[in-house]
């Protein structure tokens, strides 16, 4: 029997949740289904001004983003609990940090991405212009994975609690907020004929921030949760 | 070794056990008896590292675990209630992952020939959803054929077996003592390890 290398086992738990994912076929659809609802549901319901939807995209989108992957979050730990996997998780000799990177990478996979690749086409439905879709596209490309690893803290922090979905939401939602900023900023800058560059690299900061600090306070919240 | 000195433990305000002192040597094994809620799962968890003690010290070969953490967990396998396996995945799916979560990577034909031993022949590739209580506790129990752990801390592991089972766990246990390996369990059915002296350790 060989010893798992760090790396390996980071494959091995993206690849087991993407696995679960693909047999779970109908948990995947609802986040990406409820995304587009909630961005069709605007232009209905604000009316067909074309000025103002434009305005209005990028906000809707990284809104929704927003309320798509909260959506999803409760999900990510909560089975593992349920069945005993995260028992044997928390010990695993390796770092749990590195598992629950996985863990991460697969929810974004899994949650994040789908919207990244649909927001072309409902930013097409707003009538924004191809850059603007492109900076958006690039601005959830950084973002949805700050939103992934910063909501399984909350993820982490309230499992096994009744009514956990509501109070994670409570407890995530505020700290996304410079990630709506600097999204829908580097969108209402490009649309203006400004620089992007600053927008999308305080987002990368965050991001690689995010990276840094996440897991390891995730994997605490865990320990802390499992008592 | 695993050495516990003066422990205690409670669950919000009620006090499960105090001053609980015991050793446990290579090649022993030990069972905790005790009556529903006298604590002996908070007593194996408190082991694994999930609650913290309220007062004591666990010592693995003369260290703290709480120090040792990582290093102490290689050593150890724990096998609680919930059987950890995956309804979507199948027996052998679940079993090379668990062994992966442990830290070892386990190809498929060893996998398939600790499945076998376990009763699950011609079952290895179905999704654990269609089989039985007793058959998803036998892939949660596959894990200790593929395991290279000292320690096995085991809570209530012949629910749901039968007859069969049960003597293969009896013989499983065995072969890890001979191989001076520890076991400390619980359980509410007799279990009998042939040539080997059980201590018992009564929670009340």
């Amino acid at each position: 029997m060989n010893k798992l290398s760090l790396f390996s086992l980071l494959i091995l738990v993206v690849r087991r949740d993407l696995v679960l994912a693909m047999r779970r076929r109908a948990d995947v659809l609802t986040t990406l289904i409820f995304f587009v609802m909630v961005v069709s549901l605007f232009p209905l319901g604000v009316g067909p001004e074309m000025d103002m939807l434009r305005k209005m995209a990028p906000g809707v989108l990284w809104v929704a983003a927003l309320l798509a992957s909260m959506l999803s979050l409760g999900r990510l730990f909560s089975a593992d609990y349920l069945d005993g996997t995260l028992e044997q998780m928390l010990l695993a000799p390796q770092s749990l940090s590195v598992l629950v990177l996985g863990k991460m990478a697969s929810h974004w996979m899994v949650s994040g991405l789908p919207l990244v690749l649909m927001t072309p086409v409902l930013g097409l439905q707003f009538d924004m212009s191809i850059e603007a879709i492109a900076v958006l596209i690039l601005g959830l490309l950084l973002g949805t994975p700050i939103l992934s690893m910063v909501g399984a803290i909350g993820a982490a922090l309230t499992l096994g609690l009744r009514g956990g979905g509501v109070l994670l939401s409570l407890l995530v939602l505020p700290l996304c907020i410079p990630v709506l900023i600097f999204g829908t900023g580097a969108v209402e800058a490009v649309t203006s004929g400004l620089s992007v560059s600053s927008h999308l690299s305080l987002m990368g900061a965050l991001l690689v921030l995010a990276l840094a600090f996440t897991p390891w306070v995730t994997a605490q919240a865990l320990r802390i949760s499992m008592e | 070794m695993l050495e516990v000195s003066n422990l205690a433990c409670s669950r919000g305000d009620h006090r499960l056990f105090s001053d609980l002192s015991f050793a446990l040597y290579p090649g022993q094994i030990m069972q905790i008896q005790g009556a529903n809620g006298s604590g002996k799962t908070s007593l194996l968890r408190t082991l694994c590292g999930f609650i913290i003690p309220d007062d004591g010290k666990i010592s693995w070969r003369g260290e703290d675990v709480r120090e040792l953490d990582e290093a102490y967990f290689a050593e150890m396998m724990y096998l609680g209630h919930l059987n950890a396996i995956k309804d979507e995945l199948s027996a052998l799916e679940n079993l090379r992952i668990s062994a992966g979560l442990s830290g070892t990577e386990l190809n498929e034909k060893d996998a398939i020939a600790a499945l076998r031993r376990m009763g699950l022949r011609g079952r290895e590739r179905l999704p654990t959803k269609v089989l039985s209580q007793g058959q998803r506790r036998r892939v949660a129990l596959a894990r200790l054929l593929v395991s290279d752990a000292k320690l096995w801390i085991l809570d209530e592991p012949l629910a749901a077996l039968d007859v069969g089972a049960v003597a293969l766990i009896q013989e499983l246990i065995a072969e890890h003592l001979a191989r001076l390996g520890m076991v400390i369990f619980t359980t509410h059915q007799p279990l009998h390890v042939a040539g080997m002296e059980m201590r018992c350790l009564s929670l009340s």
